[in-house]
């Protein structure tokens, strides 16, 4: 059974459909819609690629003094032998 | 030596295990914290005197932390805490501004000034800049950034988020789906304009 619920209703599950944070009937109507339109379908992949790429643009991997320095506070601490 | 001494040899040797086990699972999850402090504040050399702060206190406080519970959400807590008391929420007030614009937004823009083709993931890789999606999230107000941050960058669930920040639940998501949108609005002005 599937009820097609618009484009605009797929907007507003979309994030949490991404977050994997929907209830099962949720889910349910968000795949429905997904597969019967392009229009969304489209925004869905365009969304998916924009938070993969967003993750991977916007990390910078720990400069490689510092691990040095984080190491060397280990030793300082108050309780170290 | 004792009953009483030996004990108490026991005890200081198995506290020497256990910090010792403590620091180094910490310190394993430094770049993982470095990524997220990095996106917090405005530079370089601010995130690594963060991260500094944070495991010097962590290493103080580290008995305070009960193993087996998620320690990079317990770093980030301490992390943030200290992000705040550093005076940066100067910006108190987020803007309340509505925002008109739906989440489909970035993706219309680009469809209308491409067309539907540059929605594919090549396309979109191509457009947007890695400086461009930096810029956009610098952009953000405190509040909401600090929620995308945790949760797209830091990869963290809406719970642990909520635990960092001391914020409930239906904030974490109201934020981050405001936070999102922001940035999408943002990119779209930057990599559009």
């Amino acid at each position: 059974m599937s009820f097609d619920v618009g484009c605009e209703k797929c907007e507003e599950l979309l994030q949490g459909y991404l977050d994997r944070d929907l209830a099962p009937t949720e889910v349910a109507v968000a795949e429905g819609h997904l597969n019967s339109c392009d229009y969304c379908r489209r925004r869905y992949r365009f969304e998916e690629t924009l938070r993969r790429y967003i993750r991977t643009t916007a990390s910078e991997r720990i400069p490689p003094g510092l691990m040095q320095k984080l190491a060397e506070l280990r030793e300082q601490s108050p309780y170290a032998t | 030596m004792s009953e009483a001494e030996a004990a108490d040899a026991r005890r200081i040797a198995t506290e020497a295990r256990d910090r010792v086990r403590f620091e180094e699972e910490a310190l394993e999850l430094a770049d993982q914290v470095y990524r997220v402090a990095r996106r917090l504040v405005g530079t370089r050399e601010e995130a690594e005197e963060l991260v500094q702060e944070t495991y010097a206190r962590a290493f103080r406080s580290w008995r305070s932390y009960t193993h087996g519970t998620n320690m990079r959400a317990w770093l980030l807590r301490i992390l943030t805490n200290l992000n705040v008391d550093r005076g940066r929420r100067i910006q108190r007030s987020p803007d309340v501004q509505p925002l008109e614009e739906g989440d489909y937004y970035l993706a219309n823009k680009v469809a209308a000034a491409e067309g539907e083709q540059a929605l594919e993931q090549e396309r979109v890789v191509e457009r947007l800049s890695q400086h461009g999606v930096v810029d956009a999230l610098s952009g953000i107000p405190h509040d909401f950034r600090d929620v995308v941050v945790l949760v797209d960058i830091g990869d963290f669930s809406y719970a642990d988020a909520a635990q960092i920040l001391d914020i409930p639940i239906g904030t974490v998501m109201s934020r981050l789906h405001r936070g999102r949108r922001l940035l999408k609005q943002k990119l779209a002005e930057e990599t559009l304009a």
